[in-house]
């Protein structure tokens, strides 16, 4: 029997794995102790817990355990990240380069800097979401101290290539940050293979706990070191100070080791189903998937479906299906999705979007019946559309004075 | 965001979605709003050219859920109304009808304007000179 609602929005968040929440549970009752409590066994035994989830992390991306700086989840991983290399390395330069389509965490984060004196270089993305590596070389200065490219876009799924990107920012002798949130857990990361100086990810992504993510900085060729933005005890090496979440990272390492284990065969379950809702969905007439489809994590589909508009659709069927449209009508500005307008599409696509995230728990029958509901609202509301009567009557809609309002 | 049961109803089960013709001097077409905006409005009248009643109304409309609903209202609303009174619906009363937050008001404006934009083109089609109606902001 299918349970309703059916969940598609594993890029916002993910359910907690039932096996990371049974590891966790004794570290929030019996064994509650300070981490940095060095002179009794309530402490020692919470570092230990830390000391064995920090090794969980690190295999999972092949870094050391001294590499991982905990944090309360990716934002301030990308802002320690990035804040922390502009401050610690100001001397060198001031300039920062990364493109239009990262997460607000990054973009905002960069204009912050831009007003204390930095200078951004956001670089515009490829039609298929991809970062181009000429752009990127040409946008290398003497004074380049970091560049900023996510591993894999939230919206659209694609994953930038990031040991071209890494190779390009070392030669010039700048450092590279990434921000891998959607990446880690999802698909093989490995810091040394893929050239990584410090990366943010979090545990609510990868079926672990919300509260808590890392920020990996590396300590061998090159030693990296952040500027911490929080003063206070001075944990984690001095890079981020505050008692540490315990239970939290105890989960955090429980997700890591079930993603790393688990990986392969989730990943092919997984892009089985997307591709089969991807397919059928195509076989709509005028809808179109949205990101580089051989570069693209395998559990998201992006795909616009014109001449509807993304809230409506998704009123159709938002009492049984949980997902993300990349129209804002909701906020006063109603300024469709930034990352769809920063691969070229005309607003009218952007606002006809919907993004599918899969996930560990998705199954055929939820997919299934995902096709069949989202199939009958684009045809529903298809009928009701001025804009595809006009379409069909081969009225050019561009060549329409329209009154902007 | 949660939508009234109103919206709900009226988006599940729209009324008067349709087209007139547009080339009938009894028909007014009223075309407002933008794709890039994410709201076009069509919103068509029938109109008795001896009594001055709107015999009919229909409309298609791309935007979101409360879009579709205020356009679906408007059309229940004029049909019965002489082009006069038609004249006189104000936003405000769909907003309440439909229970609308507020940054859904522009949905209610727009079906405003729908109207009033099919109601001078029906003028335009008889001879009539236009209503000018006031600016506002969106």
């Amino acid at each position: 029997m299918l349970k309703l609602p059916i969940y598609l929005d594993h890029n916002a968040t993910t359910p907690m794995d039932p096996r990371v929440l049974e590891t966790m549970i004794p570290y929030f009752t019996e064994n509650f102790g300070n981490a940095a409590s060095r002179n009794h066994s309530f402490g020692w035994h919470a570092e230990e817990a830390v000391d064995y989830a920090r090794e969980q992390i690190a295999q999972l991306i092949g870094a050391d355990p001294k590499e991982i700086i905990f944090t309360s989840g990716a934002t301030e991983g990308d802002n320690l990240g990035i804040k922390g290399v502009y401050e610690m390395y100001a001397s060198k330069g001031n300039h920062i380069i990364t493109c239009t389509t990262e997460h607000k965490a990054v973009l905002d984060t960069c204009k912050h800097l831009e007003k204390l004196g930095a200078e951004v270089t956001y670089l515009e993305v490829q039609p298929d979401g991809l970062v181009d590596l000429k752009e990127l070389e040409a946008a290398m200065r003497p004074t380049t101290i970091l560049v900023a490219i996510m591993y894999a876009n939230n919206e659209i799924g694609v994953v930038q290539p990031v040991k071209e990107i890494s190779a390009i920012a070392k030669k010039h002798g700048a450092l590279f940050f990434t921000d891998a949130v959607q990446a880690v857990g999802k698909i093989p990361v490995d810091v040394n293979a893929d050239g990584i100086d410090l990366m943010a990810f979090t545990a609510h992504k990868m079926y672990g706990p919300k509260g808590v993510g890392a920020l990996y900085v590396r300590r061998k060729n090159p030693r990296v070191k952040v500027t911490a933005q929080l003063d206070g005890g001075g944990h984690e090496r001095g890079m981020r100070s505050g008692t540490l979440n315990v239970p939290g990272i105890v989960g955090f390492g429980k997700a890591c080791e079930l993603a790393r284990l688990e990986m392969a065969s989730d990943t092919e379950r997984i892009s089985k189903l997307r591709d089969k809702l991807e397919n059928a969905l195509k076989q709509i007439e005028e809808s179109y998937v949205n990101g580089n489809p051989a570069h693209r994590l395998p559990h998201v589909s992006n795909i616009s479906f014109k001449y509807v508009e993304g809230e409506g659709l998704m009123m159709g069927f938002n009492q049984d299906i949980a997902l993300s449209s990349g129209s804002a009508c909701t906020s006063a500005s109603l300024e469709p999705s930034y990352v769809l307008k920063a691969l070229g599409l005309g607003d009218d696509l952007a606002h006809s979007s919907l993004r599918f995230g899969l996930g560990r728990y998705t199954t055929e029958e939820q997919i299934d019946f995902t096709i069949k509901a989202v199939t009958d609202t684009v045809l529903k509301l298809r009928e009701m559309s001025p804009l595809w009567e006009m379409f069909k009557e081969g009225i050019d809609i561009d060549s329409i004075q329209w009154a902007h309002h | 965001m949660a939508y009234s049961d109103k919206v709900i109803d009226h988006y599940s089960n729209p009324k008067n979605v349709g087209t007139l013709d547009k080339a009938s001097n009894t028909v007014g077409t009223g075309l407002v709003g933008a794709p890039e905006c994410g709201d076009v409005m069509r919103l068509q009248i029938q109109v008795d050219n001896a009594t001055g009643i709107i015999t009919d109304a229909k409309f298609k409309t791309f935007g979101c859920g409360s879009a579709i609903a205020s356009s679906s209202l408007a059309t229940e609303w004029l049909k019965g109304k002489s082009v006069d009174e038609a004249v006189k619906i104000d936003n405000m009363d769909l907003v309440e009808e439909l229970n609308l937050p507020p940054v859904k008001i522009h949905c209610s404006v727009l079906a405003e304007d729908a109207i009033k934009a099919a109601i001078n083109d029906y003028r335009s089609k008889n001879g009539l000179e236009q209503l000018v109606f006031e600016e506002r902001i969106h």
